[in-house]
């Protein structure tokens, strides 16, 4: 009836995987994208990229922002992106990953499926314009 | 929209989930989509769980699921938060509580937001249970925070309703008698490990009890007067506890006691619901209730079409001020062509 009901709302889900212990990252990370107007779904610390894809395809999210200070991005990253690929929510959702990630390591993961990669030194607003923008048109 | 229903009745994951957002957010061709898959639905029980925010809900969800999967049931739950704010962002953070059953695609677990309530949050989730129901789902679980009338009319999409009361809470028992209470077919005390459980199970019993005194007394007397049977027929009905009396029991969700034994309870209230026609009975008001719903916001959307082409509510508001005319004479200005219509096709 309003005009906000075919305004979207951008639904994010914000995994921290890998096994450090801090979720202060992602916790910023959730609030700025609320901020944002975003609806964020928060699942915890230390999931597996199976327990991310599930909450992926299940929540059916616009956006999977993906946070990981391990540095071990090189093997579950990709093993997030295989596991979408494998339920067809690949080419749909957009893929954003937060954390330390050396300059060598970007391409790869780019070229794997990875929409954007952001830094420690890069700031909330940047991620959130950056979510705004490329986030996927679905009907 | 053929292929989406192919596909979800098919049993793929990402169609359920994507049937969903179309529920929730009233995409074009949501309705069509609901329609078809009523006729695979009415298969699924569905248990509601409501309480305070705090209470362990989530907690219990992901023991039961669990408990439902070791049984080689299949599972979906919806987790709602009515407290998030209609428009704007917000954060929903209910899944954190899936650890038993994370991982496992047989439990669908989805969050919603009161984004859905544009037009009725029961409404939305309503729909999201019967596409999980027609996705094949043998238990529905619809997780929400217990407080309002919004609440109170999501969880009564379910079939067995359980109100979670954490111990050592007078003031939510106390809240208990403004509502919820009439819904509970089963009440738990979770937390069960924290001191003042005991205290809090005696005084739902008590006031259980004392329900039920009242549901009674008020049938002898009706029995003296027509009206007054009419009335204590009504509340018999209302209360629902005709051969069913509300049970309690203590849980400590964290490490799974007494899960086993509310699920022993939830499953004789669904006997209950079978046996006794009381299922049919709830199902009818329930169907009752989205007719309406749907009634209403249908033609509300017609009368508020109408009133756009005539150049929006405010013309006719100045009118009104200007004592021109009166929101009665408006109300009927807009109506009577709708009115004619509706009589005109009806006479043909
Ligand atoms: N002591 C105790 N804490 C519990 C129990 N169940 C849940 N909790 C804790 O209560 C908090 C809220 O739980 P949650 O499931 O999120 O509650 P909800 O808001 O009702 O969904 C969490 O910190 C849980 O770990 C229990 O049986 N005993
Ligand atoms: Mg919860």
């Amino acid at each position: 009836m309003s005009a906000d009901a075919d305004q979207r709302t951008i639904r994010c889900l914000v995994a921290k995987v890998g096994l450090d212990g801090h979720d202060r990252g992602a916790h910023v990370i959730a609030r700025a994208f609320r901020d944002a107007g975003f609806e964020v779904i928060y699942s915890g610390l230390h999931r597996s990229p199976d327990e991310v894809v599930q909450a992926a395809v299940q929540e059916d999210v616009d956006v999977l922002g993906i946070s990981i200070l391990s540095g071990a991005h090189n093997t579950l990253v990709p093993k997030i992106l295989a596991g979408l690929d494998e339920y067809d929510a690949l080419d749909d959702t957009l893929v954003v990953v937060g954390g330390i990630i050396p300059e060598d390591d970007r391409p790869k993961l780019k070229e794997a499926g990875v929409g954007g990669i952001f830094g420690p030194g890069a700031s909330m607003e940047e991620a959130v314009e950056f979510v705004r923008e490329n986030a996927p048109q679905r009907d | 929209m053929g292929d989406l229903i192919d596909d979800l009745l098919a049993g793929k994951h990402r169609a359920l989930a994507r049937a969903i957002t179309k529920i929730e957010n009233r995409s074009p061709g949501y309705r069509d989509l609901v329609g078809e898959l009523y006729q695979h639905t009415g298969d699924a029980e569905v248990i509601g769980i409501t309480g305070s925010p705090g209470a362990g809900k989530s907690t219990l969800v992901d023991k039961l699921a669990k408990t439902y999967r070791d049984e080689g049931l299949t599972v979906g739950v919806i987790a709602i938060d009515p407290s998030s704010p209609f428009t704007g962002g917000s954060v929903l953070g209910d899944r954190i509580r899936m650890a038993s059953v994370s991982g496992d695609m047989d439990v669908f677990f989805r969050s919603m937001s009161a984004r859905g309530s544009l037009g009725g949050l029961s409404t939305a989730t309503a729909d999201a249970v019967k596409a999980l129901d027609a996705f094949g789902k043998d238990k529905v679980i619809v997780e929400t925070v217990g407080a309002g009338q919004n609440e109170i009319d999501i969880v009564k999409t379910a079939d067995t309703v359980a109100v979670l009361v954490p111990p050592g809470s007078g003031d939510d028992v106390q809240m208990l008698k403004a509502g919820i209470l009439e819904i509970g077919d089963v009440f738990v005390v979770n937390k069960a490990d924290l001191p003042g459980a005991d205290r809090t199970v005696m005084e739902l019993r008590e006031m259980i009890d004392t329900r039920n005194d009242y549901t009674q007394t008020a049938d002898h007397h009706g029995a003296d007067a027509a009206s007054e049977a009419a009335a204590s027929e009504a509340m018999a009905r209302e209360t629902d506890d005709e051969g069913w009396t509300p049970q309690v029991v203590e849980t400590v969700a964290e490490d799974g006691t007494g899960v086993d034994d509310l699920i022993e309870l939830l499953a004789d209230h669904a006997t209950y619901l079978a046996e006794s026609g009381k299922g049919e009975e709830r199902a009818r008001q329930r169907y009752a209730e989205e007719i309406r719903t749907l009634l209403r916001e249908d033609v509300n959307q017609l009368v508020a079409g109408e009133l756009a082409a005539r150049g929006g509510i405010e013309s006719y508001v100045q009118r009104v001020l200007d004592r021109e005319t009166d929101p009665y004479a408006v109300a009927d200005e807009l109506v009577a062509p709708i009115e004619e219509c509706v009589e005109a096709d009806r006479d043909g």
